[in-house]
């Protein structure tokens, strides 16, 4: 039984001090989506053909910024946050040590970030957010990545403390479900940017000129090993929201802690490896090693199919509830005029397509058709851009109010109605035109051009104007989910908010043990990596090619 | 764990969609030969214009509507820039940099690869329709990536 205070405390925002680090985190994120997605607006009518950049103001320089603010900044500052509220939420508070840890994590970032996009903003950092050597930036530049990093590691550690601290006072307890989620995200935080640093550590002294030569191939698979770890931890954090707070909301329980739990696993112990399919067409790998990664990268399909069985699941189960019949009865039945369940279940919509996508991606012969066209922009605009994206704007209506202790009104709920029908509608244009106009060929990361008055160029232009509408309704969905967001954080009404979690059925049977097996799971992922690396990186590092001196090409 | 009947069967279709995609990938790469573009020869990135058969880019017959085609790509251009096949010439590209990475796309064809420094990419294809085929970088490598094509034509 939960004692009345305990309850209070839970319904009006948790630990004060708490909130404050989370909400700056939360605010400095949006604020970088706000500029971050206005450069995107910016290339968007560029590529259209409908703009022109100033002259100082190179559209692969404000390419690189789009990309760096929005995939590194805004993601990890909002990842951390969330999860860091999660934990104050469902452990009763941060530990000190642990909130001074994200205070910390939180200033060594946002130093690295200075230098980052200082350097970019020089002009001397146009290296796109791969910054695949041999080209060079501003030796800073790569200072200020491994800086970030210094601050996400700090942040993941926090993560870790505060959960063996809560495991070791409530010794024979579950962590919570969330909080599980939680451990899952910071041990790819951690693990999953070791290979990047590795890369940054050797790009560093070639830079500045102390190394002459880099191996470029062992760097772009580095850099792989962390890409796509990275975006399946947006991922996690995305479904943690489907299946612990989506049901709540929706008045219905929890799927199975067990499974949910099963699936988290699953995604963490699985994931590395994945990132060897963006080398698919890639010189210097034998075909055997290039198939068995794409195994190792389809792995990753199978809890997520796993998460649509038990959120239909969830759906129908609820509706049944209500009175619905049939298969699809349980769609009249959802709350759908309620932003907190209609943002993220178009975000869950939009995984059908996007997943699809990126299942065929995984696949030797379909990556060759669509490899570094804007097919792949599109893909990773409707996985990121919505599906993740999406999801965490829904989770801004709830956790913003919990966290300041005010209210969503009606009316602010509408408004984020119409904010999340715009972003839907902006990224439906936009991701169906990038995906349409790069089966035609259209590369990606490229500026306007016509490449010498080609026809199959010229017949890629009418797609590309549908990028530029569909960057307009999102600049204006941008708006609004920042106004939204700050109007929650310090104007809306005085007052208290939940933060949604599910309970499991009455029926349910209890949780394993063997799920907390965090050394185990770690473990296992670390073998899988090896697995999977080992092999390639002793071919790569002993049978190389001379390096590459550096180039500066911009 | 308990699993409902409805999930186990939604489980095994989805890890036996998964298996057949990898086995059919593998069917098409090692069985069909049309496995992805990947070359395996190394080549010192600054010494490409003097080693063979770097030493003497472009296109030369090798078989009966067989050809091979040598070609450095460095930002921003392809070397040769145009080249002229007749139809239903099949074409062994034999690729790399000198500078940075580069993307090889044959527009209108699923010929699609990555050129790194130091790395001999290799990749065929077979072009029986007539025309002009539009050849671009697809990897950024700098200021003047937008211009970097070269055309293909089929006679
Ligand atoms: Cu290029």
């Amino acid at each position: 039984m939960e004692t009345t205070e305990k309850k209070f405390r839970k319904l009006s925002g948790g630990n004060k001090l708490d909130s404050r680090l989370t909400l700056t985190y939360f605010s400095i994120a949006f604020v970088t989506l706000f500029i971050g997605g206005l450069l995107g607006l910016l290339q968007g009518l560029n590529r259209a053909g409908l703009l022109e950049l100033p002259a100082n103001f190179n559209y692969y320089q404000v390419l690189t910024a789009h990309g760096i603010l929005l995939v590194l900044v805004f993601s990890v500052l909002f990842v951390i946050a969330y999860f860091y509220s999660v934990l104050s939420h469902t452990m009763d508070g941060l530990f000190p040590v642990v909130r001074k840890m994200g205070w910390i994590a939180l200033v060594t970032m946002l130093i690295g970030v200075v230098f980052v996009v200082t350097t970019v903003v020089m002009g001397k950092a146009s290296v796109m957010y791969t910054f695949y050597p041999p080209m060079k930036a501003s030796p800073w530049f790569y200072v200020g990545l491994f800086i970030v990093v210094a601050g996400i590691w700090m942040a993941a550690f926090g993560g870790f403390i505060q959960i063996a601290k809560w495991r070791k006072r409530n010794r024979g307890e579950h962590i919570p479900l969330l909080a599980f989620f939680a451990m899952g995200v910071f041990t790819l935080l951690f693990f999953g940017s070791l290979g990047v640093t590795a890369e940054v550590l050797m790009l560093i002294p070639w830079a500045f000129g102390w190394t002459e030569k880099i191996n470029v191939m062992l760097s772009r698979t580095l850099f792989w090993s962390f890409g796509h770890t990275f975006v399946n931890i947006w991922y996690l954090t995305a479904v943690s929201l489907w299946y612990v707070v989506v049901p709540k909301v929706i008045g219905g329980r929890l799927f199975s802690d067990t499974l949910t739990r099963v699936v988290v696993i699953l995604l963490v112990v699985s994931n590395i490896p994945g990132g060897f399919h963006h080398q698919i067409v890639d010189p210097g790998m034998s075909e055997g090693i290039k198939l068995t990664h794409a195994l190792m990268s389809m792995v990753i399909g199978f809890p997520s199919l796993m998460t649509a069985f038990a959120m239909f699941f969830v759906f129908a189960r609820v509706g049944r509830k209500k009175g619905a019949n049939g298969v699809f009865g349980w769609i009249t039945k959802m709350p759908w005029g309620d932003v907190r369940f209609l943002a993220p279940m178009i975000a869950m919509i939009f995984f059908i397509p996007g997943g699809a996508g990126g299942i065929a991606q995984n696949a030797n012969q379909l990556n060759q058709v669509v490899h570094n066209t804007l097919w792949v922009v599109g893909h990773f605009h409707i996985t990121v851009g919505v599906t993740a994206v999406l999801t965490f704007f829904g989770a801004m209506y709830w956790l913003i109010p919990y966290l300041s202790k005010r209210t969503l009104t009606p009316a602010m709920n509408k408004l984020g109605v119409i904010q999340t029908l715009i972003w839907t509608l902006g990224m439906l244009f936009m991701a169906g035109g990038m995906h349409t106009v790069g089966l035609l060929g259209a590369p990606r990361r490229t500026s306007y051009t016509t490449y010498g008055d080609s026809a199959v160029a010229a017949s890629w232009d009418p797609y590309l104007l549908l990028l530029a509408v569909g960057g307009t309704l999102l600049t204006i969905g941008l708006v609004l989910i920042v106004y939204i967001v700050f109007n929650l954080m310090f104007f809306a009404p005085k007052g208290d908010t939940e933060f949604p979690i599910a309970e499991g059925e009455d029926n349910a049977s209890d949780t394993p043990k063997w799920t907390e097996r965090w050394s185990l799971w770690i473990a296992i992922m670390l073998f899988i990596v090896a697995f999977g690396y080992v092999i390639p990186l002793i071919d790569m590092i002993g049978n190389a090619p001379p390096g590459s001196a550096p180039f500066i090409t911009w | 764990m308990k699993m409902h009947r409805y999930e186990k069967i939604w489980l095994f279709l989805a890890a036996s969609m998964l298996v057949i995609a990898v086995v059919y990938s593998g069917v098409q790469t090692f069985a069909l030969g049309q496995g992805p573009p990947s070359g395996v020869g190394m080549i010192d990135p600054e010494k490409v214009e003097e080693t063979a058969p770097f030493d003497n880019p472009g296109i030369s017959k090798i078989g009966e509507n067989e050809y091979e085609v040598v070609m450095i790509l460095r930002a921003f251009s392809f070397e040769p820039n145009a080249i002229e096949i007749p139809a239903g010439a099949t074409v062994h590209f034999k690729m790399t940099s000198t500078d940075v990475m580069h993307g090889f796309q044959v527009i209108g064809t699923n010929l699609n690869a990555m050129i790194m420094p130091g790395h001999i990419q290799e990749a065929k294809q077979k072009f029986t329709k007539p025309g002009e085929y539009l050849v671009i970088c697809n990897e950024y490598c700098g200021i003047g990536h937008q211009l970097m094509s070269m055309t293909i034509t089929v006679k």
